[in-house]
């Protein structure tokens, strides 16, 4: 299977092929070309619709080396806001001095445009990160903890037990100001710094968010070590204690295992993934290594799968070139990295 | 399943889709080391005419070179009755041939129809029956081909059919540019499982679109227990510039061990297999495992 002439590039067949895996078209319409994958998400007890939670903007940027301006963050969140995407987060109120990224987080958060039907969460590690988002327009937030002593300590320097108690304030002020609120577990999987995590530990930590108000609870494979057999066991023993509709999974690619993992999720009925776009992000427990998964493969694959998410994956595509070329970086997609090698756009 | 064997296809498979021409002695040390993870597949070279596929012009060279662990099969390409002979007289003790569910594909590949590609392999098939050679059999496109777009679950099935018939003792269903998803692969599946035994199927997942190892997960879920990989990832796609190809046999590894699944594969050793041929080729590794680990 050797010399392949290059003028494949120009195939159409090919190019009809990408298409209809990629799902050009009205992103709310079943796929055109096969009314057979649509009826298999039903049968094979797949979610027939999956909320896809864009992490790009915050997630992402925060981990990527060099400061993004304001502008460019602006510009992406809005080309994000075009996509169908019905979820993207927007940016940290944290200090300035801790994440130096999310430092221009006012200007951010005022100057996207707001697409009804879209929410724009930010994060708020704290009563006053809240009462500063809230200034700021803000109509969604985010607290996030995590299954591991030691990470907790060393993130946010303080207990568990610590920062639920800060999340509580968040949660109440919250609740007074009917201000949805998003909990994130970290280590859900594996930490850098306790190694394995007990799936008993994630579903306590789980269910105190869930109790305190959260309307959803993300489980975040922080270090992206884990693998099919460990989500399912994790999986397994949270949905002992949080109903499933609020449950969502947030997978990292640092060892390529996000797909299968999120697929694994999937299989067990989780109907809300958090992604990023261009798989930006890297991972700052690994040098080198990649962090988030790429919403654009993830796309990929639930739309290969016949399960309906919203999302137009060319406009994500472009938003990730917009954001790559910013960056002067490539794009962790591999559909984006496939699909505009060959010309395919 | 409780254990899966991984077929290594790097030194074939991968370097053919590498630009750059590797010198001999390295694709032997590669294969050598190969040996020490624990593999009992990699896949040697290809018995091919220079002409298609100058990678591979050394292939008499690197089979009579590498150092053959008892235990460990080496299996090589042989397109046709003149490769085979070739690769038997060079040592060789298993054969694999490439069929492809795309009547396109195999016209651009291999320059004839598949009835006329199934019949050149009859005879390589009748040779090794007499000479007591196994065969492994290539389906290439099965889901989806660069020419012909989308190809039918039923294709695949049929070709998958003649060449186990033929005497193919396993068939490795390959997704040639990467497109599958889990949703296509289960249904491709369920096709073919009803003409082979699934104890007789592999697959060869590309990893161009990042849906290799979702794709592979799907197939073990259906019973499959044989997959192939290429370490680090070697082998771009020749149909996608700068896209990946095979699917990195690290992340594999690193899968089927956080599932409990048994290899018999050295996941330390694999990854120093893989710096030693990256580095020797001066590039980076397309396993992210390996991205991982290694930086610490």
């Amino acid at each position: 299977m050797g010399a392949v002439p290059s003028a494949l590039k120009h195939c159409l067949s090919y190019q009809h092929l990408l298409k209809e895996q990629l799902w050009i078209g009205e992103p709310a319409a079943p796929p055109p070309a096969a009314p057979h994958p649509w009826q298999e998400s039903q049968a094979s007890g797949l979610p027939e619709y999956i909320k896809i939670v864009e992490v790009g903007p915050r997630d992402g940027l925060q981990n990527e080396k060099v400061i993004v301006p304001t502008e460019i963050k602006i510009e992406l969140i809005n080309q994000l806001s075009k996509t169908g995407l019905p979820a993207i987060e927007v940016t940290s109120f944290v200090s300035s001095k801790w994440v130096p990224q999310m430092a221009d987080h006012k200007e951010v958060m005022r100057g996207i445009e707001r697409h009804p039907g879209v929410q724009y969460p930010v994060l708020t590690p704290n009563l006053q990160g809240f009462h500063s988002a809230i200034a700021a327009g803000a109509t969604e937030v985010s607290v996030f903890g995590a299954a591991s002593e030691a990470f907790s300590k060393r993130n946010i320097n303080c207990s568990i037990e610590e920062s639920i108690e800060k999340f509580e304030e968040v949660a109440k002020s919250a609740r007074n100001m009917n201000i949805p609120v998003r909990g994130y577990v970290s280590c859900a999987l594996g930490c850098p710094y306790e190694g394995n995590i007990t799936p008993t530990k994630v579903a306590e930590v789980s269910k105190r968010l869930y109790s305190m108000g959260c309307y959803e609870i993300s489980l975040g494979d922080t270090i992206g070590v884990g693998t099919p057999g460990s989500m399912k066991r994790m999986l397994e023993a949270v949905m002992k204690e949080i109903p499933l509709s609020a449950l969502a999974v947030h997978c990292h690619d640092t060892y390529g295992q996000a797909l299968a993992n999120i697929l694994t999720a999937i299989q067990m009925g989780v109907a809300v993934v958090d992604s990023s776009v261009a798989g930006l992000g890297g991972c700052p427990y690994a040098r080198g290594a990649t962090g988030n998964v790429a919403t654009e493969d993830v796309i990929y694959m639930l739309n290969g799968l016949g399960i309906n998410t919203g999302v137009n994956l060319y406009k994500v595509m472009e938003a990730g070139d917009f954001i790559c070329t910013a960056l002067n970086k490539t794009t962790n997609s591999k559909v984006a990295q496939a699909s505009f090698g060959t010309g395919a756009i | 399943p409780k254990r899966v064997k991984v077929v290594e296809v790097g030194p074939r498979d991968g370097l053919q889709n590498e630009k750059n021409i590797v010198p001999t002695p390295v694709k032997i040390n590669l294969i050598n080391m190969l040996s020490e993870t624990g593999l009992q597949v990699i896949e040697a070279t290809s018995f091919v005419s220079p002409k298609w596929v100058p990678q591979m012009a050394d292939h008499t060279e690197v089979m009579q070179g590498i150092h053959k662990l008892p235990g460990v099969s080496y299996p090589v390409l042989t397109p046709n009755l003149k490769g085979f002979q070739a690769a038997v007289a060079a040592g060789a003790k298993e054969v694999s041939i490439f069929g492809a569910a795309s009547e396109l594909f195999t016209k651009k590949n291999i320059n004839c129809s598949i009835e006329e590609s199934l019949e050149r392999f009859s005879e390589v098939m009748t040779a090794a029956r007499a000479a007591s050679i196994p065969v492994r059999g290539y389906v290439s496109c099965v889901l989806g081909c660069p020419y012909e777009g989308k190809i039918p679950a039923a294709k695949v099935a049929e070709v998958s059919k003649k060449m186990y018939s033929m005497g193919c003792y396993e068939i490795s269903l390959g997704d040639t540019i990467g497109v599958g998803t889990p949703g296509s692969m289960k249904e491709m599946l369920t096709a073919v499982m009803k003409e082979v035994p699934v104890g007789a199927l592999a697959v060869h997942c590309h990893d161009t679109y990042g849906q290799a190892l979702a794709n592979i997960l799907v197939a073990l879920q259906m019973g499959v227990s044989v997959v192939d990989a290429s370490v680090a990832g070697l082998g771009g796609c020749p149909y996608a510039q700068g896209a990946s190809g095979n699917v990195a046999t690290e992340d594999l590894v690193y899968m089927l061990n956080g599932l409990g699944i048994h290899t018999g594969v050295d996941l330390q050793k694999l990854m120093d297999t893989g710096t030693f041929i990256c580095n020797a080729l001066n590039r980076r590794t397309n396993s992210k495992v390996s991205q991982a680990c290694c930086r610490l």
